[in-house]
């Protein structure tokens, strides 16, 4: 099959598989540890009835790859687990059962998920704004002291850990000069002015480190650009510098600017769980740093894989997003 | 495509690339060119020195990073530290650690010790998978290509803080820290590695030398090993430069999760975790290892950007800014500059966007190829 309709059906067979095989990954690397998998999910506080109880539970007499087709199951079209003495039906996409809180890891991770979701995509939509905005000004500027000084700052930009920024934004701005309280989430529905002021500094902490690389990306694309001939031949033809920077050197960067931001997801979903452990949101990276420091392995276990069904989707994207904003990537 | 019509397109004309004695000599001269790079490169080797004679400096000091001074608390205020500046003194060179009176200066020079002996590790674990996984998928045949080119493209996706978070739950605790956590950020994030690696493999593997090699019946690991490896240091060191900063990051972010290096085994990152609970009482807490992390980072960031440049120098010649007759002349000026940018454009390429990474990567990989070839020549 050729042309762009197999290319964007071999790119999603091809992300199908990938997603199977992290689940694979994921699922081995937790469950075939060494050491004793139902001491561990119990918690070093389980009597060895209960250890007993929850070996019965996560099947761990089965050998492995049985269990991994349970696992899969219950993802696909649910899956019973017997606590003891009732039965409790978990729907599609079932990930399991909590041991710290006996809920349903799925129920866990929808309650979680608008907080993050909230966090990354207002980040996203600053860092685009922030980082394409800083990239065009430097190379409108570029040569010029402008431009000296943005790439200074986008290297520090660049090289600062997120939450060394969000740290240092919290003090100074809630603690320091208490411009703003320190956020407590609200959510969308329920207060739209309320959230959006609440997120305002994780957003600018996860957005101000993402728009740095955004900015060196469309810096250097454009200037890539403005060095064609096409670029030569729209000034021969008296096409003003605006028009060339703000239309035809533009263009040359939305590719890359693409991938990148797509590929920025996966750092930004990291970023976002330091985000929430910082200003305390009740988001799935805190959620998720909890179950890792309870050892919680149904909701560990289930977390990476929401996540990097993520970042797989939002690759896949990506790809056929570059694909047709740039002709001529090759189509393989 | 095929290598050898994309080689012999790349502009490339500079021998940097060559290995041998001449190649590090014209690497150290044009690192020396480079002033922020001297600058970053001198802030580096202090710091590394400041790892490296921790236990002699705090012995000057006479203090140890582990002991507890709660004479130095004043448990009136609720833990601060006595005197000024958080107790800064002729026995305390930086002062103590709320609550618990330990010695700042001391945990600020072991934490080096950990912040960068991880990242260190972490690079080589890195540079060794991504090396032998990018060469073996270069050399071997097309199902050993797509198998390893698909399983690098899996380890590229996966976030490297989740799976490490996730990673260093499940390891028992008996591990020696500082070592496990050099070993998963560098079995998690050595994707990028690999797919630079098997780009510059691939385009190697068509040159002319490399044919001789092969035709002189020399087998595929004495090539790989005799004629590949060579020519796979300058983007291997130049990517790895980049990839050092990012590790420590990476490592100061799960310290400050609580899941990296453990107490009381000093870091970076789990002095800012107390420290966001003091900053009011006691800010010089938080400053110091938020600037120590900030001025590390930064500056092995410029110092990796400057050995780019000093292995890249074809990046100078290769944009051209001028935006007319008039600018022509200064267009050989900024073109300096423009080295930056495609440099900069490389840096976040290789470091995250995929596609743009194989890209930049390829076309450099040519370049770079095509040098040799003329140096054969």
């Amino acid at each position: 099959m050729s042309g762009f309709g197999g290319f964007v059906l071999r790119r999603a067979v091809g992300t199908v598989i990938t997603l199977l095989a992290i689940s694979v990954i994921v699922y081995v690397v937790f469950y075939a540890t060494p050491g004793n998998v139902a001491q561990i999910t119990c918690g070093p506080r389980c009597s060895p009835e209960q250890v007993h109880q929850v070996a019965q539970q996560l099947r761990l007499d089965d050998p492995l790859y049985v269990r991994y087709w349970h696992f899969l199951q219950g993802i696909l079209v649910g899956q019973d687990f017997s606590t003891g003495t009732s039965v409790e039906h978990c729907s599609a996409p079932c990930l399991g059962l909590s041991y710290q809180g006996d809920t349903q890891v799925t129920q866990l991770i929808l309650a979680k998920l608008p907080v993050s979701l909230s966090l990354v995509f207002g980040a996203m939509v600053l860092w685009l704004i922030l980082g394409v905005g800083t990239g065009i000004l430097s190379a409108w500027r570029r040569g010029r002291l402008t431009e000296r000084v943005l790439t200074g700052i986008t290297l520090a930009g660049v090289a600062t850990p997120v939450f060394v920024i969000g740290l240092v934004l919290m003090i100074v701005v809630c603690g320091q000069l208490q411009l703003l309280p320190f956020p407590q989430y609200v959510g969308l529905t329920d207060d739209p002015e309320q959230w959006a002021w609440n997120l305002l500094l994780p957003w600018l902490s996860l957005a101000l480190i993402e728009a740095a690389a955004f900015a060196r990306l469309t810096r250097a694309a454009m200037l890539e650009t403005l060095a064609e001939d096409h670029i030569r031949t729209f000034r021969a033809y008296g096409v003003g510098e605006r028009s060339i920077i703000g239309r035809h050197a533009l263009r040359g960067a939305f590719a890359p600017i693409i991938a990148l931001n797509a590929n920025n997801v996966g750092s930004a979903v990291g970023g976002a769980v330091l985000t929430e452990t910082l200003f305390g949101l009740p988001g799935i990276g805190q959620e998720l740093v909890h179950a890792v420091n309870v050892v919680d392995l149904p909701v560990v276990v289930g977390m990476v894989l929401v996540i990097g069904f993520f970042v797989v989707i939002a690759n896949a994207v990506a790809d056929v997003l570059y694909a047709v904003a740039d002709r001529r990537v090759v189509l393989v | 495509m095929s290598e050898a019509i994309v080689a012999s397109q790349a502009p490339g004309t500079d021998l940097a690339s060559v290995p041998g004695a001449s190649g590090a000599r014209q690497f150290w001269r044009r690192l020396r060119t480079q002033r922020a790079a001297l600058v970053a490169a001198g802030v580096v080797a202090l710091l590394v020195l400041l790892a490296l004679a921790a236990p002699l400096l705090t012995a000057i000091e006479g203090q140890d990073p582990t002991t507890y001074h709660p004479s130095l608390i004043d448990s009136a205020r609720g833990g601060v530290p006595v005197g000024s500046f958080g107790g800064v003194s002729g026995d305390h060179w930086l002062g103590v650690e709320p609550q618990t009176g330990r010695d700042l200066f001391a945990r600020l020079v072991y934490g080096a010790r950990v912040s960068l002996g991880v990242a260190l590790g972490a690079t080589v674990v890195q540079v060794l998978v991504g090396v032998v996984v990018g060469v073996a998928a270069a050399l071997g045949n097309r199902w050993i290509d797509q198998l390893l080119s698909r399983i690098t493209d899996i380890f590229v996706a996966m976030p490297l803080m989740i799976m490490s978070l996730a990673l260093l739950a499940i390891v028992p605790s008996s591990f020696p820290r500082p070592l496990l956590v050099a070993f998963v950020i560098g079995l998690i994030a050595w994707g990028n590695t690999a797919k630079i690696v098997r780009a510059q493999t691939l385009t190697l593997k068509g040159l002319d030398y490399v044919s001789a090699a092969r035709l002189s019946g020399w087998n595929t690991w004495r090539i790989a090993r005799r004629e590949l490896l060579p020519g796979l240091a300058a983007p291997v060191i130049t990517y790895a430069a980049l990839l050092v900063p990012m590790n420590i990051s990476a490592e100061a972010a799960l310290s400050f999760l609580g899941v990296g290096v453990k107490p009381p085994t000093p870091s970076w990152g789990q002095m800012l975790t107390a420290a966001n609970v003091w900053y009011q009482a006691a800010p010089q807490y938080l400053l110091l290892p938020a600037g120590a992390l900030l001025v590390t980072v930064l500056a092995l960031t410029v110092l990796g950007d400057g050995v780019r440049t000093a292995l890249d120098p074809r990046a100078a010649s290769r944009l051209r800014v001028g935006t007319g007759r008039k600018r022509e002349a200064k267009a050989d000026a900024d073109s300096k500059k423009a080295t930056a940018d495609a440099d900069s454009k490389k840096a976040t390429a290789d470091a995250s966007a995929k596609m743009a990474a194989t890209e930049a990567d390829s076309k450099k990989a040519t370049a770079d190829a095509s040098a040799k070839k003329e140096a054969e020549a």
